[in-house]
């Protein structure tokens, strides 16, 4: 009888595996096999046009040690998390807003919410220059009201203006799992809450809240860990002191022709990055489990 | 305290209002500067023109990159969805080994810094020594879209009925029968709707296809290229109005197939649960 039983699910898992096999597959080849290479090239050094593969640690050593990369990645990291918060906490009275008062259009408001994502990534970044600029949007319609005097100039070609820009770009990964979270949220729980004495306030913070960390958790990480990759923006409306660490990642590649550099740079900071990630995901952890008790 | 509750909701509300107006802001002024007979992308506007894009139509190099953009754009949707449905499917049907571990290398593109696929993608191309070329791109972006395409098949699969399929078998019919004359059409609105939400997404792409384009660019390469250059701005802004309007007509069909998809589930699984 267990024979039969474990027949049948090796029977099953056999053919699993064999339909997720060409995707699998594809994604060991173009993801898996050159995400190692990375790793490997990182070790290896640039000798003008070839390649020395003499296994080294020269580039880790460049990439931890010398200034500049260090300023921009502590940039790179101060830019993210600022945006990630901005981003996480102006989402969620939208996401809360939707899921419990939109009563029957909702997805039509989920819809609205995501269309400005599949729009030009480019083009969305450049307007933000047109409305953060000197004569941009902003200032102008300020100076026209005489709320200024003279045009704000601290909202383009700096740090500001690349949080904004992406709080921006990333709004909809952040509003769709903080909105999937509430939506999953038992309405009677908030209905015992209240019977039990509880008002709007303290029911928002004791069972709204608390049900709600997975989606906050997922939006932070889904904003966090791409932000840090991005290199548009700081290009164009970050001025010299927006720059972050992927436009450095970027003239390895490009201008400055060291891919081994690069790869060390890109290594690390996806290594910071993740135990940056980690210790979130572990603090929200610890934040729920202190809160069920 | 019921006057509290409605004050708060007025709140909210003026807040998702101006939440709205800060989402789409950006891709508002794209018209309005389009059709602005100045030269120069600032307020106050001029006057009312279609200048910008006769010279859209007059510009040459535009029309090979909008060529090769949907070449690489209808190659990435029909692979992605391809290589996506076998995943969905198995991951909506099947337990396997390690089935979490594998789900989730497959979807991760979703969360990886897009400029570490496109470098990763490079040095190993560069390794090979294979030439850069829309079809290099069109890897990348296959590998970036498939999650997209996954999630939207789940909800298609996982809606599935099977009795429907083992009926299918049981009255005779082949397997290959079978998923042509049950499976397909009952995930065919899933399907196009993958298609069309990939095709968007690799439409748009820029990251990727700025490291692994070669000598032909991709439309959004070009619009990098062109920003540079103040003067051709306004003309710009008539192209990104063109892709603006694309893509709200195609995200608008998705969005009826991915409807008509779970009504289509939604009548199967009603109909069931009534019989049982």
């Amino acid at each position: 009888m267990k024979k039969i039983g474990l027949m049948i699910l090796t029977n099953e898992n056999k053919q699993g595996l064999l339909l997720v096999s060409p995707t699998f597959i594809y994604c060991l080849l173009l993801l898996a096999a050159p995400l190692f290479l990375v790793i490997t090239f990182s070790f290896w050094t640039q000798n003008y046009l070839d390649i020395d593969k003499t296994i080294t640690l020269n580039n880790y050593w460049e990439a931890w040690s010398k200034p500049i990369y260090q300023v921009l990645m502590l940039r790179s990291l101060k830019i993210s998390l600022i945006v990630t918060l901005a981003t996480v906490v102006s989402a969620f009275p939208i996401a809360y807003f939707v899921s419990f008062h939109v009563k029957r259009r909702k997805a039509l408001w989920i819809f609205l919410i995501t269309v400005p994502f599949w729009t030009s990534y480019l083009l969305r970044v450049f307007l933000w220059k047109v409305i953060l600029g000197y004569n941009g949007v902003i200032n102008s319609s300020l100076l026209k009201f005489g709320l200024i005097e003279q045009p704000i100039t601290a909202i383009l070609y700096n740090i500001n203006a690349v949080i904004i820009t992406l709080a921006h770009a990333w709004a909809p990964f952040a509003i769709l799992p903080i909105f999937v979270a509430l939506e999953k949220i038992d309405r009677t729980l908030l209905e015992a809450a209240e019977d039990l004495g509880d008002g709007p306030f303290r029911r928002f913070w004791r069972v709204t809240f608390p049900l709600a960390i997975p989606g906050i958790l997922a939006a932070t990480l889904i904003v966090f860990i791409p932000t840090v990759g991005d290199f548009v923006t700081p290009k164009m409306v970050g001025g010299k002191d927006g720059l972050m660490i992927s436009n450095m990642i970027q003239i390895q590649f490009g201008k400055a022709n060291n891919g081994p550099l690069g790869s060390a740079i890109a290594v690390s900071s996806m290594l910071i990055v993740g135990v940056i990630s980690a210790l979130i995901f572990l603090g929200s952890k610890y934040l729920s489990g202190s809160s069920k008790k | 305290m019921t006057g509290s509750v409605s004050k708060k909701i007025t709140w909210l509300k003026m807040y998702a209002c101006a939440y709205m107006i800060f989402l789409y802001a950006p891709i508002a002024l794209l018209p309005l500067f389009a059709f602005n007979s100045s030269t120069i992308i600032a307020f106050p506007l001029k006057g009312l023109t279609l200048q910008w894009f006769i010279d859209l139509w007059e510009t040459d190099a535009l029309h090979g990159a909008v060529r090769n953009t949907l070449l690489v754009a209808v190659l990435t949707s029909v692979i992605s969805t391809f290589l996506g449905a076998f995943a969905a499917r198995a991951g909506a049907r099947y337990g396997f080994p390690f089935k979490k571990g594998i789900m989730g290398f497959i979807l991760s593109p979703l969360v990886l810094p897009e400029i570490i696929i496109a470098v990763s993608l490079l040095v190993m191309l560069m390794r090979l020594g294979w030439e850069l070329s829309l079809w290099t791109v069109v890897l990348g972006h296959v590998l970036i879209c498939m999650p997209f395409s996954i999630a939207v098949l789940s909800t298609a699969f996982v809606g599935l009925n099977s009795s429907l399929e083992e009926a299918s078998l049981d009255l005779g019919e082949t397997r290959i029968g079978t998923f042509r004359r049950v499976t397909f059409p009952l995930i065919l609105p899933g399907v196009i709707s993958s298609l069309l939400i990939t095709f968007t997404l690799s439409l748009d792409e820029f990251i990727i296809a700025f490291f692994l384009t070669g000598t032909d660019v991709t439309l959004p390469v070009y619009i990098w290229s062109q920003l540079r250059f103040p003067s051709k701005l306004p003309s710009i802004m008539a192209l990104g109005t063109i892709l603006l309007i694309v893509t709200v007509v195609l995200l608008l069909l998705a969005e009826i197939f991915r409807r008509k998809a779970s009504k289509k589930q939604g009548l199967n699984s009603s109909t069931t649960k009534g019989l049982f």
